[in-house]
């Protein structure tokens, strides 16, 4: 029975990471209560045996010696002997949270694992909400860290700071496309920066596509931030970047992921959801949409690759090896 | 029957470690069965006994399982099993590799005399012979676990139904080494009915001996005199039979160490000799866990976190766990409500339970009532919520009762943290 729903765990799933905690101590907390959950089943029924017995033949008077086959209980494979039938699990964390940061993160368990990877690989957006103190600047860009500098930000309005986020939005487009190794002047590139799906499909520095602000009220400000290859660290960087853009200075309060490619913060689990049965009921759910997404960023993928170079025919191989993954990532 | 398959064992057992068979002998046995094997040993020039244990068990291995057949008329299985077992579990994981080399050595010659004059391997022989030929797999010699000698030995088998736990036992080798050489009806069954006349269940015997295997190698008497010492100092029956059951070790403890732990903590914590009794019953492990945490929390409780002396009884006797508690979760947790939520010295003390839950439930509970602007923890002002309240009803009730929100409300909060 707990082989059973072994099998069926199978697949990516999101947990909301509360702040304070480790990435690590989280998923760790997850391989625990899964093993837990599969370790409860049912006991398997008591193993027998065969052995070969010494006994008296019945029916002669003689007192002939025979051997016969019986089947004796053995508690070899006795659960108090052998121990739980499962000792650990492989969970795979996708893209990590520091401990300050909260929010979505994706986890893998068992085939899920390579998913973790297409879906680096797809290199999907994450959205976050980050919260900034103006007025103060620390070295570590939070508020607990040591105090450098203490600023006033009475001349700060909203539309400086709007004014502000376009034209750190602009630049970032700017560094997307050159990031994305397109050729801008062919027609097909074209209409897929009108559609908004440019976006570099191999390593880069942290790109903004995205950031507003939600709500400001003075020293308090909250923005909206799309970005993609990122770390919160980063995230905070840029918060302290804004306070001295907007001649004044700015720490972090809190950075949370609200979304992480597909996953969204409906999707993830709370601490008191943390279990076998919930996590199960989480992946079936979200199987579908994730596979949805990478064969779509599989195919586009494919399309810009051969943008650049429209000469070259499509080769067999490239195509056999194209339509093996995406059958795989299909499943 | 002349020897049943009950008396091999004993029989067995009651020969000298130092007992040492000779080749010559070794083939003797090997025609003539039955009662003839039982005069054929004689003392021979000692080994060490661990040289012994292993040649005379694995010698004797071959012999016993050709006796055996003679006997076999009204042997069952689990004779075999047991009669097997006596002697297997002499060569078994204690041998180290080195000795075990070394005699194997010396002893091949000789060995190779066992096939060779009267049973050659070309022999003919009559079927009832081929039929006893017992040719079962043999144990091995030595091993990480005790799955493969479970079977061969009753004194497992037993623990096993009794519900001892061998898997963690296994992972100390001298205690597997200690069960497999215990006899059942010798040792281990005294102090299981020992343990069932202090008061522990059937069904709690398993999960104690799991924790405390190291009880079958105490000896009964220091047993009997460690709880006379506890009657003495008024503990009553059931409170024994309560402690040794949360903390396994305690009788493991010779009368001075109790008495010295007893000690410590009425001079430490200075309550009357009731309290204290009453402490040590609900959590016997200070008993048996080591003191200097102990000796830390008083410390903290008193210097850092600036609770008087009257103050830290009254939250030690409600709950004793606080005098274990780790010492950076303490601080971390007073320090969020004392500086954080505002809550005063006086009103800690009335609810000592907040030390004992995680912080991240206080910090959650807090931050949810914040939002709601229902965070009123000064008992003088209307809308007052206990501290209690806060930690230790479950979620459901407190959204219905304290918040005044849906369960769904306080989750999409926390989604926002």
């Amino acid at each position: 029975m707990g082989s059973a729903r072994l099998a069926q765990l199978n697949g990516l799933f999101a947990a909301y990471k509360p702040p304070g905690l480790k990435w690590k101590h989280l998923r760790d907390t997850i391989e625990l209560q899964l093993l837990k959950g599969l370790n409860a089943g049912k006991p398997p029924a008591p193993e027998q045996r065969v052995r070969f017995l010494l006994g008296p033949l019945e029916s002669s008077e003689k007192k002939e010696l025979t051997l016969t086959a019986t089947s004796v209980p053995t508690l070899r494979k006795h659960p108090l002997v052998c121990g739980p039938a499962f000792t650990s699990l492989k969970v795979a964390v996708g893209h990590r949270l520091d401990a300050q940061a909260s929010g979505v993160l994706v986890f893998g368990v068992g085939q899920g694992r390579r998913l973790l990877t297409d879906m680096y690989n797809a290199h999907l957006t994450k959205d976050y909400t980050v919260r900034g103190l103006l007025g103060k600047a620390t070295d570590d860009f939070c508020e607990d860290g040591r105090l450098v500098e203490k600023t006033t930000y009475d001349h700060v309005t909203r539309e400086k700071l709007d004014r502000i986020l376009a034209m750190i939005q602009g630049s970032h487009q700017k560094a997307l496309v050159m990031y994305s190794n397109l050729d801008l002047k062919t027609q097909e590139a074209y209409e897929m920066a009108v559609r908004g799906l440019i976006r570099p499909m191999n390593k880069s520095p942290m790109l903004i596509t995205g950031i507003r602000c939600l709500h400001f009220a003075p020293p308090e400000f909250l923005l909206e931030v799309q970005c993609m290859h990122e770390t919160q660290k980063q995230l905070r960087k840029l918060v302290h970047e804004i306070g001295l853009e907007l001649k004044t200075t700015a720490v972090c309060t809190q950075v949370r992921r609200t979304r992480d490619g597909v996953f969204t913060l409906d999707d993830a689990l709370l601490r008191t959801q943390w279990d076998l049965h919930s996590i199960l009921d989480a992946i079936e759910a979200a199987a579908p949409r994730v596979a949805a997404e990478l064969e779509k960023s599989l195919s586009l993928g494919l399309d810009t690759q051969q943008l650049p170079s429209p000469r070259w025919p499509w080769d067999s191989e490239g195509l056999s090896s194209a339509l093996g993954l995406e059958s795989d990532v299909g499943h | 029957m002349a020897l049943s398959a009950q008396q091999i064992p004993r029989w067995f057992n009651s020969i000298k470690l130092s007992s040492f068979i000779n080749a010559t002998q070794l083939t003797k046995h090997c025609t003539r069965r039955g009662k003839t094997l039982l005069h054929g040993f004689s003392a021979q020039p000692q080994m060490s006994s661990d040289n012994c244990f292993l040649q005379w068990g694995f010698k004797t291995y071959r012999t016993s399982s050709l006796w055996n057949s003679s006997q076999s008329t009204n042997l069952s299985s689990q004779e075999n099993n047991s009669a097997q077992s006596t002697l297997l579990p002499s060569m078994n994981e204690q041998s180290q590799k080195t000795q075990k080399i070394p005699n194997f050595d010396s002893e091949l010659s000789l060995e190779g005399l066992d096939d060779l004059p009267p049973l050659s391997p070309l022999q003919p022989v009559s079927e009832e012979e081929a039929i006893q030929i017992v040719a079962d797999p043999p144990l091995p010699l030595s091993s990480f676990t005790l799955r493969h000698y479970v079977d061969h030995s009753e004194t497992l088998q037993k623990l096993v139904l009794l519900g001892v736990d061998l898997s963690k036992i296994e992972k100390h080798p001298e205690a597997a080494n200690l069960l497999l050489r215990l006899d059942f009806e010798k040792d281990i069954k005294q102090i299981l009915l020992f343990l069932k006349d202090l008061g522990i269940e059937d069904n709690h015997l398993g999960t104690f001996l799991s924790k405390n295997y190291a009880i079958f190698s105490e000896d009964l008497e220091d047993l009997k005199t460690r709880v006379a010492y506890l009657r003495s100092k008024n503990f009553s029956k059931a409170d024994i039979a309560q402690m040794v059951r949360n903390a396994p070790f305690l009788l493991n403890f010779s009368v001075e160490r109790l008495d010295n732990r007893l000690g410590f903590f009425q001079k430490e914590l200075e309550l009357s000799v009731k309290k204290t009794r009453d402490l040590v019953v609900r959590l016997p492990r200070l008993l048996t866990g080591s003191l200097e945490p102990v000796k830390e929390n008083m410390k903290v409780y008193r210097l850092e976190l600036g609770f008087k002396h009257n103050e830290i009884q009254h939250m030690i006797t409600r709950i004793p766990k606080m005098l274990t508690a780790n010492k950076r979760k303490l601080t971390e947790t007073f320090d969020y409500l004392h500086n954080v939520m505002n809550i005063p010295h006086h009103i800690i003390v009335k609810f000592p339970q907040v030390f004992n839950t995680r912080l991240f439930k206080v910090k959650e509970r807090h931050l949810f009532l914040t939002y709601l602007r229902r965070a009123q923890y000064d008992p003088a002002k209307p809308n007052y919520i206990a501290l209690d309240k806060l930690v230790s009803i479950p979620d459901e009730i407190f959204c219905e009762e304290i918040a005044k929100a849906s369960v769904q409300d306080f989750e999409k909060f926390l989604k926002t943290l």
